[in-house]
C-alpha cells in the first residue's frame, strides 16, 4: 500500500511538471506580444520596451519559466493586467463558485445514477429496465445548455423559485448561494447522471454474470443479499473510474453552463482571460485546472486500492 | 427413503432459436452418505442437473418433474426456503476455483458467510470456525490463510477454500461440478481425495460431476452417463466399467487418453452433441452412433435392464461386441 501510494504520488508530481511545461510552451508560441496587447495601439516603442522589461519578456524562456514556477511555490501567482488584482485572489474567488457547483452536480449525479443503474441491472430485460434505459437515452440526447434554459424558464421565470442567474456569494449565508447553484447543478447532473446510470447498470450486470455470484447464491444468500454483499463493491471499480472523469469535467468544463447562468466560475475566468490576452491569468488558471484534474485522478487511484485488494502490493 | 430422489426432471431453456429441451426426464436417487458419479461431455446436461438441485437454474428456465430432498419437493419450495437449504443442507463446489471466489473479500470472511447465515454465529465465532475449517482442508497456517485474499492463493489452495466453504454447515449433500477440471493433475488428485475423505468422514452424500472417468471410478459406487439431456446408462460403477453397455459410454471410454501404448490418434466420437432446441425424434445419440438403424430414430429407446441395478437406453445392446479390454483393470 505504501509503495503503491508513493508511486502514484511520484506520477502525480511528474505529470504536474510536464503539464506546466506544456502550458508555458503553448503560451510562448502564441502569436502576439503581451506588452503590446496591454498598452494598446497607441503605445510608443519606448513604453512597450519598458513594459517588456517589467514583465521580463526580454529574458530567456527558461528563466521566465523558473520565475513562474518559483513564484507559484511561494504562493505568488502574479498580477492580472485586465482585472488589475493578484491572480491568486481572483482564482480563489472563482473557486468558491466552481468547486461547490462541481460537488453539488456530482452529488446529484451519484444520488440519481447509482440507485437507477443498480435497479435497472437487477430488473434486467424487464419493462422497468427498458424504462430506465429510455430515460438515460433522453438524458444523453438533451444538450445541457438547452435544459438549463428550460429550467430557467420554468423555475425562475414562471415559478420564481430560483434565481435565473448570477451568484450572491457565500457571505449572505448558505441558502442563497446553494439556491443560485441548484439549477446549474441540475442541468449539469442530468447528462452526467444518464452516463453514470448506464455505466452502473452495465457494471452491475457484468458482475452478476461472474462465477462468485453463483457461489454466493449456492451458499444460501438471497438475490438482494448477494447484490449488496458481493456484487456492488465489485461493480464499483468501473463506476469510480467514470465518476472521476465526470468530476474532473465538472471542475474544468462547465463554462457553457456558467455562461448561461452568469456564474463567476473558473471556466468563465479562463474564457474571458483568453479573450483579453491576460496570459498571466490564463497560464495560472489552466495549470490549476490541470492540477485539480490530476488530484482527482490520484484520489480515484487511491479508491481503487481501497476497493480492490489486488491493487495493494503488500502481502499479509 | 433415499436422501435425494430426482424423478423425471425436465428443464427447458429459452434460446435464440427457440426453447431447448436441456433435461429430458432425468431420474436417479441418492442415499445418505452415498457417492454418485455423473459423466458426459459438455452440453449433456450434467451441470444443469446440479444447478436444478440447488434451484439456481438460469432465469427463464422452465422446470418439470420432482426433486425430493429429505422428503421435501424442492421444485415446489418457495425461494426463501431454498435459501435456507442452500449452503446449509445442500452445498455445491464449482468448476473454477479461480473465479468462484469473490476477489474483494478475504477467504476467512467468505467461509464464515454461510455460518453467519445458517448457524447465526457471531462474527468472531464464525471467524474462528472458518479458521478451524481451513485447518481441516489442510490450508496452513489456517489463521494466515483466513486473512488472505483469493488472488494470494494458488488454484489448489482456492479449491481447498471452496471445499471448506461447502463443508462449513456440514451439509447432507455435496454437489461437486467438475471440481478438479481447472487444476493440474496432482493438485486435482489431492483435492479430490480430500473431498471424498471428508464426505465419507461426515456421512455426506456426494454427487460428483466429471468427465474424468478415472476420478469417477475411484470415487463413486454408482454412476450415471448423460447424453442429450437424458441418462443413457446408469448402474454400479464397477458394472458400467465392466460392461460398457451403451454405445455412447463405449465411445467415451475409447476417447480416454491412455499411457499403455495406444496406437495412433486418440479415437473420438464423430459429430457433436445434438441441438437441444431442435432435437430429432428417437435416440439422441443415433446421429453419431455406428450401430444406428432406422428403428433408433423412430422412437425414444426405453431403459433396458442389463444387470442388477444396471440400465441403458439402447435398442441395439445385443449388437455390441463383447466389452474386451477398454479400461484395463476397471475401477480401482
Amino acid at each position: 500500500m505504501g509503495l503503491y501510494l508513493l508511486k502514484r504520488l511520484g506520477g502525480l508530481l511528474a505529470t504536474l511538471v510536464a503539464a506546466s511545461i506544456v502550458i508555458f510552451l503553448a503560451l510562448e508560441v502564441l502569436p502576439g506580444d503581451a506588452a503590446e496587447m496591454q498598452l494598446g495601439q497607441n503605445a510608443t516603442p519606448a513604453q512597450v520596451l519598458a513594459l517588456r522589461t517589467e514583465l521580463r519578456l526580454n529574458r530567456p524562456a527558461v528563466e521566465r519559466y523558473l520565475v513562474w514556477i518559483g513564484g507559484m511555490a511561494r504562493g505568488d501567482f502574479g498580477q492580472s493586467y485586465s482585472y488589475e488584482v493578484p491572480v491568486s485572489g481572483l482564482i480563489e474567488q472563482r473557486l468558491q463558485v466552481t468547486i461547490p457547483l462541481a460537488f453539488l452536480a456530482m452529488a446529484l449525479t451519484i444520488l440519481l445514477a447509482l440507485p437507477a443503474g443498480i435497479f435497472a441491472a437487477d430488473h434486467h430485460g424487464r419493462p422497468s429496465d427498458v424504462a430506465v434505459s429510455g430515460l438515460t437515452q433522453l438524458g444523453l440526447a438533451i444538450p445541457n445548455f438547452w435544459l438549463a434554459i428550460l429550467l430557467v424558464l420554468l423555475f425562475a421565470v414562471a415559478l420564481h423559485l430560483f434565481p435565473s442567474g448570477g451568484f450572491p456569494g457565500w457571505n449572505h449565508g448558505l441558502w442563497p448561494g446553494l439556491r443560485a447553484l441548484l439549477l446549474p447543478a441540475v442541468s449539469l447532473a442530468a447528462v452526467q447522471a444518464a452516463i453514470l446510470t448506464r455505466i452502473t447498470r452495465s457494471a452491475v450486470l457484468e458482475v452478476l454474470g461472474e462465477d462468485f455470484v453463483r457461489t454466493a447464491r449456492a451458499k444460501g444468500l438471497s438475490r438482494p443479499a448477494t447484490l449488496w454483499r458481493h456484487v456492488l463493491r465489485n461493480a464499483l471499480i468501473s463506476v469510480v473510474t467514470i465518476m472521476g472523469l465526470q468530476f474532473a469535467y465538472l471542475v474544468a468544463g462547465t463554462i457553457v453552463i456558467e455562461n448561461v447562468f452568469y456564474l463567476p466560475g473558473l471556466g468563465r475566468l479562463v474564457f474571458q482571460a483568453i479573450a483579453n490576452r491576460d496570459l498571466v491569468v490564463v497560464k495560472n488558471a489552466v495549470l490549476l485546472l490541470a492540477a485539480m484534474v490530476m488530484v482527482i485522478n490520484f484520489i480515484v487511484d487511491l479508491l481503487y486500492a481501497v476497493i480492490d485488494p489486488r491493487l495493494r502490493i503488500s502481502r499479509p | 427413503m433415499a436422501l435425494l430422489e430426482v424423478e423425471d426432471l425436465r428443464v427447458t431453456l429459452p434460446t435464440a432459436r427457440g426453447p431447448a429441451a436441456a433435461l429430458r426426464g432425468v431420474s436417479f436417487s441418492l442415499e445418505a452418505g452415498e457417492a454418485l458419479g455423473l459423466v458426459g461431455e459438455s452440453g449433456s446436461g450434467k451441470s444443469l442437473t446440479a444447478l436444478a438441485l440447488l434451484g439456481l437454474l438460469p432465469e427463464g428456465a422452465a422446470v418439470g418433474g420432482h426433486i425430493r430432498f429429505a422428503g421435501r419437493d424442492l421444485l415446489a419450495l418457495p425461494e426463501r426456503e431454498l435459501c435456507r437449504l442452500r449452503g446449509n443442507r445442500i452445498a455445491m463446489i464449482f468448476q473454477e476455483p479461480m473465479t468462484a471466489l469473490n476477489p474483494l473479500q478475504t477467504i476467512g470472511r467468505q467461509i464464515a458467510e454461510p455460518l453467519r447465515l445458517h448457524r447465526a454465529l457471531s462474527r468472531s465465532a464464525a471467524a474462528d470456525e472458518a479458521i478451524r475449517l481451513l485447518g481441516r482442508v489442510g490450508l496452513k497456517p489456517a489463521a494466515g490463510r483466513a486473512r488472505a485474499y483469493p488472488h494470494q492463493l494458488s488454484g489448489g489452495q482456492r479449491q481447498r477454500a471452496m471445499i471448506a466453504m461447502a463443508l462449513a454447515c456440514a451439509p447432507d449433500l455435496l454437489v461437486a461440478d467438475e471440481p478438479t477440471t481447472a487444476l493440474d493433475v496432482t493438485v486435482a488428485r489431492q483435492s479430490l481425495d480430500l473431498m471424498a475423505a471428508l464426505a465419507a468422514e461426515s456421512g455426506m452424500a456426494l454427487l460428483l460431476i466429471s468427465h474424468d472417468l478415472g476420478i469417477i471410478a475411484e470415487t463413486t459406487r454408482r454412476m450415471l452417463v448423460m447424453y442429450g439431456g437424458q441418462v443413457v446408462e446408469s448402474g454400479p460403477t464397477a458394472a458400467v466399467f465392466a460392461a460398457l453397455a451403451h454405445p455412447y459410454t463405449r465411445g467415451l471410454f475409447a476417447a480416454r487418453p491412455r499411457l499403455d501404448g495406444m496406437p495412433g490418434r486418440l479415437p473420438t466420437i464423430p459429430g457433436s452433441v445434438p441441438d437441444l432446441a431442435d432435437l430429432p425424434p428417437g435416440c439422441p445419440f443415433a446421429g453419431r452412433c455406428a450401430l444406428a438403424i432406422a428403428a433408433c430414430t423412430a422412437a425414444e429407446p426405453p431403459a433396458v435392464d442389463i444387470g442388477p441395478g444396471h440400465q441403458a437406453r439402447c435398442i441395439r445392446l445385443d449388437q455390441q461386441p463383447p466389452a474386451g479390454d477398454p479400461v484395463a483393470g476397471g475401477p480401482a
